[in-house]
């Protein structure tokens, strides 16, 4: 039988294929806008489900600070809505496209979710799992469920919107989901240091983010990734730079940016980008772009505790051609390695069993994947109750079977 | 309220279990610490009888208080052998039965697990052991001028294992978010007795966010034996502003035109007439007596920015009829402004024998509606009800006054309460903001949820305590077994869309 594209356009569509599917025991390969199938194992050979059809913005109430769209709705419908009322999603999804080479489609709510996005802001704000206030969705038994509601503090049953942000579409197809929008900062800046090691850059961000200055990201770029930023500040500073981002009200910002100044005037020479250069420069962080540039490395990241990040860094790059850069005050770090076969996938989970944390290989040849876990591997009995959880809410396997591992 | 029937064949064999209990905690112990350490007679076992939800009674089959994860591991381990059911208890303040008794389970009290493990300002979390109060966290790392964000208002005894069970609120989740966003990891011991680690110190961890599950599973899904909390620089000033109003809907609209222009006050409380009266009889914080609405608005964060909003509130406020208004100037004044707020409870404990606080969010838009219909059902039922609002949020609670000496009158409170939470349901919101659903809301959740959705929930629980022994009871108003919840319908393997498009 030939792999059929099915565009449900509403729930009972969706109901349907899923029940046949379950019946017939055949795969759905479930999809948004189909611009991340690269991240995760390639799932078994099924039918592709798109929930492009499940578009549209059904409710937003600025001063409710909530959001009700359809699953299948471009990202950059709601942002501009959104931006339209001096608003936005703090977790600050960030654009994958560029790293999966799928400028083409447009990333949508769902599939946003459904990998749990966030940006540099993640830090203070959280991910996208922190901002799922509740959906509607097709359960692997084919029944339409729902879960949370469109309030803020809600404790009302088990929080399954947590279980579904990050779930890779292996439990449930969303169609609408409820997200917390929030007010866009009237005022950015970002603060770059310059010339810093990871060691010193890791002491920086650490000494700015315990500071009550409300740094909201920090990141750091060596030079050589440095040098790729379209940002010419950046690009043109010929050293590594460690940005400090600091967002809220005029007057705030330049009070915060003057105590910060006065805090990091020992750790090595500072520059100022001003709000449009700013915004480039984190959606580059963001968007893995540093990196991108070399096409055929692998691309790891890494979420660890921030102060064992130059540890981590500095046993990274005793691997031939390494790139890495820092994100979340050193939380995470982004690394390209050269693929050879198996992305060093071993090397790398070594580097953090000391210290703790997870290793995704984001990016890879077909080859390693089939070799390689590409999401951290689990104790036994997580692993356990993974695969419980997954036989509950989809008992046939048919939904994204092996995207996880 | 109708809880599970007690197994008599458990009850026979009590003597037998609280021996192994006895047992189980003298091998793995030793230093001393094992004397009292399983209560079971009865007079000691009334200190378990119940948690802040008090109407409800029980006293438990037997009381252990273990103090290592290996010894936790070992009962839930004994317990699922022999199909006991267990109901694990931190500082007993759940205002919704979490941790209510059954006749039948054994008591696991976490009251041992008092010790901060780590603080770790560089990465800027705490480690600590789940019986360690709420407050203890933020005075442990005051010295830094750090603190632990949540703060629900037990929080002076309120465990941290609890708030994560619970998934607790406070008076700052606008800004700063409820437990689930401020855990970054814990320890969980499974029914079986299998420890798992979730989390750390790390951000995300891959695969399904079972921590997340957890926080808010109210003690259904395992027992936590350690937690990893964020913590968060403390902000440099606070200023509170308290706004009186002459309308209810003037105070509403107030708080929807603050967030309209993009501020986020770290706390947004509001006060009905009933309310302001009542403290302000109690504390003489200085309130409005004629104002109808009282809005107390604290900002947070660098002085400049403080200084810089208080200033727009004030001119928004103004705007909307704010017929009074007062800023605090220092930390005296402005804890003197919350003094009402955070003392509303006791404050309508002087009014009335007893009173039951409600817990239901709405959509605040539809905030002046709902008081003018709790107005009528006030009336309808005959009893006095008070309002305090977390405004910024849409969290209500409604103080319902009664005597519980009057026959009928208990019932009648609750009655009340149920066609509240319906009320809330009703406008778009939920059941419980904060609270829990224990067994206080569980035979309300088919208002919010269907059949589908609750099942949809149990399955998770299916998946950690496939047999349904941890606090059994609470949350769900039917526990389905689940191997029937783990059937599959089956249609006959037509295809009946011949009409969906295909590619």
């Amino acid at each position: 039988m030939t792999n059929q594209l099915f565009k449900p356009e509403t729930t009972e569509d969706l109901q349907d294929i899923v029940n046949e599917a379950r019946e017939q025991s055949r795969p759905l390969l479930i999809q948004g806008g189909g611009t991340k199938t690269g991240w995760g194992h390639t799932p078994m050979a099924g039918d592709r489900v798109e929930t492009k059809k499940f578009a549209g913005i059904d409710l937003y109430e600025p001063a409710e600070l909530v959001l009700t769209a359809k699953s299948g709705t471009p990202i950059s419908d709601i942002e501009e809505l959104l931006a339209d009322h001096a608003q936005h999603l703090a977790f600050e999804p960030p654009d994958f496209r560029g790293l999966y080479g799928t400028v083409r489609s447009s990333q949508t709510l769902g599939g946003i979710v459904a990998c749990n996005l966030s940006g540099s802001r993640r830090i203070q704000a959280g991910a996208a799992r922190d901002h799922l206030l509740g959906f509607e969705a097709v359960s692997g038994r084919g029944e339409l469920f729902k879960s949370g509601g469109r309030v803020v503090k809600n404790v009302t049953g088990f929080d399954l919107s947590k279980l579904m942000a990050g779930s890779f579409g292996t439990l449930a197809v969303m169609t609408s989901l409820s997200v917390k929008v929030m007010p866009a900062p009237e005022k950015t800046r970002t603060l770059l240091i310059l010339g810093l090691d990871e060691t010193q850059a890791v002491r920086a961000m650490t000494t700015a983010l315990q500071s009550p200055h409300e740094v909201n990201a920090a990141a750091y770029l060596a030079a050589t990734q440095g040098r790729r930023s379209s940002v010419s500040y950046v690009s043109g500073a010929g050293q590594a730079i460690t940005a400090l981002r600091i967002q809220g009200p005029g007057p705030s910002v330049s009070a915060r940016l003057e105590e910060l100044y006065r805090l990091l005037s020992d750790a090595g020479d500072i520059e100022e980008l001003h709000a449009h250069n700013s915004k480039i420069l984190w959606q580059e962080i963001g968007n893995v772009a540093p990196l991108l540039p070399n096409r055929t490395a692998a691309i790891w990241r890494m979420s660890l505790p921030p102060t064992s990040s130059p540890a981590v860094a500095a046993r990274l790059k005793t691997l031939e051609g390494a790139e890495i850069y820092l994100d979340w005050g050193g939380g995470l770090v982004w690394f390209a390695v050269p693929d050879c076969g198996d992305a060093d996938a071993k090397f790398v989970r070594a580097c953090l069993e000391e210290c703790g944390g997870h290793a995704t290989l984001m990016r890879s040849t077909e080859e390693a994947k089939a070799c390689v876990p590409v999401f951290q591997p689990q104790s036994t009995e997580i692993a356990a109750l993974t695969m419980s959880l997954k036989s509950n809410f989809d008992p046939a396997g048919i939904l994204n079977p092996g995207r996880m591992g | 309220m109708k809880m599970p029937a007690p197994d008599k064949q458990i009850l026979s064999r009590r003597r037998q279990i609280v021996g192994d209990l006895e047992a189980i905690i003298a091998s793995a112990g030793g230093s001393g610490l094992t004397a009292g350490s399983v209560i079971s007679d009865p007079i000691s076992l009334k200190a378990y009888e119940c948690d802040g939800l008090s109407a409800y009674r029980q006293l438990p089959m037997v009381v252990v208080l273990p103090n290592s994860t290996h010894q936790v591991s070992d009962i839930l381990r004994y317990c699922h052998e022999h199909q006991v059911k267990v109901v694990a208890r931190g500082s007993g303040t759940s205002l919704s039965g979490g941790a209510l008794p059954l006749e039948d389970a054994v008591m696991i009290g976490l009251g041992k697990f008092n010790k901060i493990i780590e603080i770790d300002y560089g990465n800027r979390c705490v480690v600590t052991q789940p019986g360690v109060s709420n407050l203890a966290i933020s005075e442990a790392v005051a010295e830094k001028e750090f603190y632990y964000a949540p703060d629900p208002s037990s929080q002076i005894v309120c465990s941290i294992g609890g708030n994560v069970a619970e998934n607790s609120g406070g008076v700052h989740c606008l800004k700063y978010g409820l437990t689930t966003n401020n855990v970054l990891g814990a320890e969980v011991v499974l029914m079986n007795g299998d420890v798992m680690r979730l989390g750390g110190k790390h951000l995300d961890p891959g695969g399904y966010d079972l921590l997340g599950v957890l926080t808010g599973s109210e003690g259904l899904l395992g027992v936590i034996t350690e937690v990893t909390v964020r913590i968060l620089r403390r902000p440099v000033i606070a200023r509170a502003v308290l706004l009186g109003f002459s309308e209810l809907e003037a105070a509403g609209d107030c708080v929807g035109a603050i967030i309209g222009a993009g501020i986020i006050p770290g706390g947004m409380e509001m006060m009905d007439k009933p309310a302001i009266h009542a403290t302000e009889e109690f504390v003489q914080a200085g309130y409005p007596l004629d104002a109808e609405a009282l809005l107390i608005v604290e900002l947070d964060g660098p002085q400049v920015e403080v200084d810089h909003l208080i200033d727009r509130v004030e001119e928004i406020a103004r705007g909307l009829g704010a017929d009074y208004m007062r800023i605090s100037e220092n930390e005296k004044e402005r804890e003197l402004f919350w003094a009402g707020r955070k003392n509303a409870f006791p404050a309508v404990g002087r009014l009335s024998p007893d009173y039951y606080c409600m817990d239901g969010t709405i959509p605040r838009s539809r905030l002046p509606e709902v008081i003018s219909r709790m107005k009528e059902l006030s009336k309808e039922f005959g009893l006095e009800v008070a309002n305090v609002f977390h405004a910024g949020d849409g969290n209500l609670h409604p103080l319902i006054l009664y005597n519980a000496n009057t026959p009928g009158e208990l019932e009648k409170a609750e009655n009340l309460g149920a066609e509240i939470l319906k009320l809330c349901v009703e406008v778009g919101g939920v059941l419980t903001g904060e609270h829990g659903v224990g067994v206080e809301k569980r035979d309300l959740m088919g208002t919010m949820f269907t059949e589908t959705d609750l099942n949809h929930q149990q399955r998770v629980k299916c998946s950690f305590d496939p047999h349904s022994l941890l606090n059994p009871g609470k949350v769900f108003p039917t526990l389905h077994r689940c191997a029937e919840l783990g059937r599959v319908h089956v249609h006959g393997g037509e295809t009946r869309f011949p009409d969906i498009p295909r590619f």
